[in-house]
């Protein structure tokens, strides 16, 4: 199977580290992954700003880029949620065909990580290794737009060696929300310190989730708080076998 | 006294300041968690709720599409029942033909149900201002009335409240409106509730007239529905000689048969019950039982430009459950003040920058009080995809002026990304002069890096990485 990775604009600039692990991981499955150069940006940021006319272009290009694949794959919930849920809108609302064309032929094939592997590959069991206790906080795009439900924590219990704990509150939003966090930083930074808080009455070592934007607010919050947590993305954790663990 | 929020700084300004109020923050925190909980509960006790969600929200959206139909037959109907309907375009409408009703009445003092649209157009105040006392009856608005503070939440008006301090305001303000606290009166609830029955029952035993507004007018019978949980509302419907009732023109529904999505749906979202304690119904005017007469106001004050929005119309079919507020993320750490409304939370954030149009500094500020978590959406009884309309809003504040830098910011950013060459060699030199990025940033950055690090930059994008792999496989399989 021959399948295209939507990097998406935040693994590609500030997480290779995820989109490299979200490679490595479809290969090991079997799958062919390509990555279309032409994609960048799905728009969700200017969209969700209040700026959907300056996101038709990405739309747009969106279409270009991933034209011709029976799957297009990403590692985050937020930007596939973008796609399915907004990009009609975005058609709808525009005046441009293209965009309508892009939408309906793009949102079937979009699948985030964790449904591709369960619902396509139908696997649970990837072959993972990660010797460590986890806790995992389900991004509330993934949760509530996608409905992904125990997709990743069904992954997760299938790694061998890896403990998860449920984290307290992991239903409720980590404060990050794009733009909401510098606009609203004391709202959003209070939102994130309790789930932080959460997180680390779990005592595992390692908090993830599956998508990066979330876990960088997360992540910058413990870092700050010099917390001997780490936050780690889903792709990441999948991809580490015995043979090759984290570096 | 439940003052009208003008001159409200914006919302981040004003959360700021709950959001370091520990007391404040344990107090909501509480409240919400409890209540929360507690309707997920009580929704999960019912096999049909999604139908049943679905169905109110199709009532709903029928009757808005065919509002003026249903007032005009609301309007015959409470007229042939013996009432007399009011119609009033905006807020000093309504307060005018409040107030002229009761002077008529030479009273000089009303007694309150709590009501969310006489609260919307500051009809207490109005009629402070007409030399007529307004009384709450409702336990958390008379709380709040007391305090000289304003509600912070829809149902829960005082949620900000804890116990001492409610014991503190009975004691320290009752005396000066009517009956004063009893000696000694202690934090507890029983106590509490006992001093504010005592406290009221002399006001509902001597008023002539009483003001309410209305959960639902039915349209075929002109019969309108008050919903409660503690029969001050009953006491001011029935005991009084005049009733004045004032409703947004969206309450109205076409017939009895749709009250029972309604009667089930709401007090499940709002206080988790299976059904209120309280139920009033009444059909204009009955001889001999409740009051003689019966005024209806039918208020606009910007409903009809709601309506007129496509996306944004569906906020109208709200039915003040609450369910919103007590699930919100931002609603429980800013708490309801910060909003500058009468309608606070995530309902709050679509509605008044709705009716109140979003020139002002706290009604532009309200569409971005969200981290479009979704969570108002889930649970709304009436499936307003709240999400979707804060983003609708945010589009609309963004083509006002003060947003030219930001607009300008994304413009680029969108430029940027449909360039990809230029994508590339901008990451590209952001790698290289890694070690030389701030580890906070300046100007409005800074309210990223206040509280939070920053990543840090990887050495090379995923982009470059993806370009090596696959000349290396190429030259692998070449060689």
């Amino acid at each position: 199977m021959r399948v295209a990775l939507f990097a998406t604009c935040v693994n590609d600039a500030l997480y290779p580290s995820t989109a490299i692990a979200t490679v490595k991981l479809l290969e090991r499955l079997g799958v062919q992954v390509d990555f279309p150069a032409a994609q960048t940006c799905c728009g969700q940021p200017q969209y969700n700003t209040g700026y959907r006319r300056q996101t038709e272009p990405l739309v747009r290009r969106m279409g270009r880029a991933f034209e011709g694949y029976d799957h297009v794959v990403t590692p985050s919930g937020s930007c596939a949620a973008m796609v399915r849920d907004h990009y009609p809108r975005i058609a709808r609302r525009g005046s441009d065909p293209r965009l309508t064309a892009v939408s309906e032929s793009l949102v079937p094939r979009m699948y985030e990580l964790t449904e591709f592997l369960v619902d396509v590959l139908g696997v649970t069991d990837v072959g993972a290794y990660f010797p460590y206790k986890v806790t995992y906080h389900p991004s509330c795009h993934g949760l509530r737009m996608l409905g992904l439900g125990d997709r990743p924590t069904r992954l997760l219990r299938a790694v061998k060696g890896l403990e998860l704990i449920e984290l307290p509150g992991a239903d409720e939003c980590c404060g990050f929300g794009g733009t909401f966090a510098v606009k609203n930083p004391d709202v959003s930074v209070a939102m994130g310190e309790d789930k932080v808080r959460n997180a680390a009455s779990t005592g595992a070592g390692v908090l993830c989730g599956a998508d990066n934007s979330c876990l960088m607010h997360i992540g910058g919050i413990l870092h700050r708080q010099d917390s001997p947590q780490r936050a780690l993305h889903l792709a990441e954790i999948l991809a580490c076998t015995e043979e090759e663990p984290l570096t | 006294m439940s003052g009208t929020f003008l001159g409200m700084p914006a919302f981040p300004e004003a959360a700021r300041t709950s959001v370091h109020n520990p007391t404040l923050r344990a107090n909501i925190r509480h409240a919400t968690h409890t209540i929360r909980t507690k309707r997920a509960a009580a929704v999960a006790e019912l096999d049909d709720w999604a139908e049943l969600r679905e169905a109110g929200k199709q009532i709903k959206e029928h009757t808005l599409r065919h509002l003026d139909r249903y007032l005009v037959q609301l309007e015959e109907a409470v007229t042939a029942a013996g009432g007399t309907v009011h119609w009033a375009a905006d807020a000093d409408e309504a307060n005018r033909i409040v107030t002229e009703l009761v002077r008529a009445t030479g009273e000089s003092e009303v007694v309150k149900v709590k009501s969310m649209a006489t609260q919307e157009i500051g009809l207490n105040e109005a009629l402070e201002a007409a030399g007529i006392a307004a009384y709450e009856t409702d336990l958390a608005e008379l709380i709040v009335q007391l305090g000289e503070d304003r509600p912070s939440h829809i149902l829960v008006p005082a949620i900000h409240r804890n116990r001492g301090e409610i014991r503190d305001i009975f004691r320290r303000e009752m005396g000066r409106w009517g009956r004063a606290a009893p000696d000694g009166l202690s934090d507890e609830p029983a106590q509490l509730a006992e001093a504010a029955r005592l406290h009221l029952r002399e006001k509902f035993l001597r008023a002539k007239v009483a003001v309410s507004g209305a959960n639902f007018m039915v349209a075929e019978t002109g019969t309108l529905v008050v919903v409660e949980s503690e029969g001050n509302g009953r006491m001011c419907l029935t005991l009084p000689e005049t009733l004045i009732s004032v409703a947004g023109i969206e309450k109205v529904v076409p017939t009895w048969r749709d009250l029972e999505v309604f009667l089930q749906t709401l007090p499940r979202s709002s206080t988790a019950e299976r059904m209120n304690p309280y139920t009033s119904m009444w059909t204009g005017t009955t001889p001999g039982d409740g009051p003689r007469n019966f005024h209806l106001v039918l208020l606009d004050n910007g409903r009809t430009d709601t309506l007129a929005d496509e996306v944004g119309r569906q906020a109208l079919r709200c039915i003040r459950c609450s369910a919103c507020l007590n699930v919100c993320p931002v609603y429980e750490r800013a708490g309801g003040h910060a909003y500058g409304s009468v309608y606070p939370g995530p309902i709050g954030a679509i509605l008044s920058p709705q009716l109140r149009g979003t020139q002002s500094e706290i009604d532009a500020s309200l569409p971005y009080a969200s981290s479009l978590c979704g969570a108002c959406y889930d649970v709304c009884p009436v499936a307003i995809d709240i999400p979707e309309v804060l983003v609708h809003l945010r589009e609309q504040v963004a083509e006002q002026p003060g947003h030219r830098l930001e607009r300008a910011a994304m413009g680029a950013a969108a430029k940027a990304f449909d360039h990809p060459s230029v994508l590339a060699a901008g990451q590209r030199l952001a790698s290289l002069t890694r070690r030389l990025h701030p580890s906070k940033l300046p100007g409005p950055g800074r309210a990223w890096s206040e509280s939070r690090d920053l990543p840090a930059f990887p050495a090379e994008s995923f982009r470059t990485w993806f370009k090596r792999q696959e000349r290396r496989k190429r030259e692998e399989g070449t060689r």
